[in-house]
């Protein structure tokens, strides 16, 4: 879906745990995420430290819109 | 002494009709009918076509018990020794009512049967590996190709012959394996397909990797305090209730639901439909797969323009390549037509 989605023209972020996939698979900009069943959370942390940890990730794929790539890269 | 063959198909190939006679309700014809005088010439005499059996390929998945029903008496009542069904090409409805009947002959009357359809065709995930099912192309033209191999396979099973791998006899791959030695050893044909590969010769691999094609990256985003950014998941977040009933493996469908009214998705109106993970963490707050509640905030802290009122969905597990490019050509062009720049996708 990634990928359609930007061959139809729209700058995609891929956030995903299995990189390896997303990798194989050909997503351009990839921002790891924590776990499978919680990609942008964890729910050992409270609330807030969650909320937190969102938004540092999602600043990730704020950064990997921004930044220029030919080919593909993980925002780490 | 010559095999009994059913032949089942459809109104277009009966030459009834098209999309205007897909509601035909079943016939039983004597003899061959269509595509099954292609069939017939194929077996050479060793088998030939008794009956045929019509029906409109609506008709049929519309009233799949009903119609399976009474396509499986006329073919019994016609006793034949192997039932042909199609073959469909990438006719999605017939080739899901070949797939159907092939797999009621097979387990209900316990009848050799053998199906064509091309890969993609919907049928082809749903039944290959219930039934033999030959890869034939994607439209009619490839009926010469595809006549005499399952022709071939039928006389095989009708003799009650071995089935050889799917690679040698034309069907797709089911998933059985069979051991077997092969006559060489291992490291020698892996040998000679390095020397063969290095000397720029052709050579077979014995495990082919599904093709990924590449797109180019999207451009970088200039203005992003400017931009809005839509969001899609294969995560299966949905309103609670699932109410498009999203399936939670080989999801059929996306989900389009809007999100312009929530600063933060709760477990009072939002949940995961998805099957192939473990959907507690999701459930309590689907922003941890949805990360609704930092975009608004980063949206009021003028980080990005806005999010796009409709988030999309479906369900990663299972879900075929084909459908899951058909749902993303789909969401692309929504997105393109409301130029939309930015979209971020997550997955579990």
């Amino acid at each position: 879906m990634v990928k359609e989605i930007e061959r139809a023209g729209v700058t995609v972020v891929h956030m995903c745990t299995v990189t390896p996939i997303s990798m194989t698979v050909g997503a351009n900009r990839i921002v790891p995420t924590i776990a499978i069943p919680h990609p942008l959370g964890n729910p050992a942390l409270t609330h807030e430290e969650e909320f937190e940890l969102r938004y540092k990730l999602v600043e990730k794929a704020l950064k990997a819109f921004q930044t220029p790539v030919d080919d593909q890269t993980i925002f780490d | 002494m010559s095999f009994r063959v059913v032949h089942y198909i459809n109104q277009f190939f009966a030459q009834i009709g098209g999309e205007e006679k897909a509601d035909y309700a079943p016939e039983y014809r004597e003899g061959a009918v269509g595509p099954g005088l292609a069939l017939n010439t194929a077996f050479k005499g060793e088998a030939e076509i008794v009956g045929t059996v019509i029906c409109g390929d609506s008709y049929f998945n519309e009233n799949l018990d009903a119609a399976k029903a009474t396509v499986l008496k006329m073919i019994s009542d016609a006793k034949p020794d192997v039932v042909i069904c199609g073959p469909a090409f990438n006719a999605g409805r017939y080739g899901v009512a070949c797939g159907t009947v092939a797999a009621a002959v097979k387990d209900e009357l316990g009848l050799p049967v053998v199906t064509g359809m091309y890969e993609e065709n919907p049928g082809a995930d749903m039944f290959k590996n219930k039934v033999y099912i030959i890869a034939t192309k994607n439209n009619a033209a490839g009926m010469r190709q595809a006549a005499p191999k399952m022709a071939a396979l039928a006389l095989k099973l009708a003799k009650g012959e071995k089935v050889g791998a799917s690679a040698e006899e034309g069907y797709m791959p089911n998933g059985l394996r069979v051991n077997f030695f092969e006559a060489e050893r291992g490291s020698t044909r892996a040998v000679k397909m390095l020397l063969n590969k290095l000397a720029g010769k052709p050579y077979t691999t014995e495990f082919p990797m599904p093709s990924f094609d590449r797109v180019a990256p999207g451009p970088a985003i200039t203005d992003l305090a400017h931009t809005t950014i839509a969001l899609v998941t294969s995560g299966g977040i949905v309103p609670k209730g699932n109410p498009d009933h999203i399936e939670s493996s080989s999801a059929s469908k996306f989900g389009r639901y809007d999100i312009s009214s929530f600063e933060d998705l709760t477990a009072a109106d939002h949940e995961t439909a998805h099957g192939g993970y473990d959907p507690v963490y999701a459930n309590e707050d689907a922003d941890r797969v949805l990360p609704v509640d930092v975009l608004r905030k980063m949206e009021k802290e003028g980080k990005i323009g806005g999010i796009y009122p409709y988030f999309f969905t479906t369900v990663g597990n299972g879900t075929a390549v084909a459908s899951a490019k058909k749902y993303g050509e789909a969401i692309g062009k929504e997105l393109r037509d409301a130029g939309i720049k930015a979209a971020i996708l997550t997955s579990t």
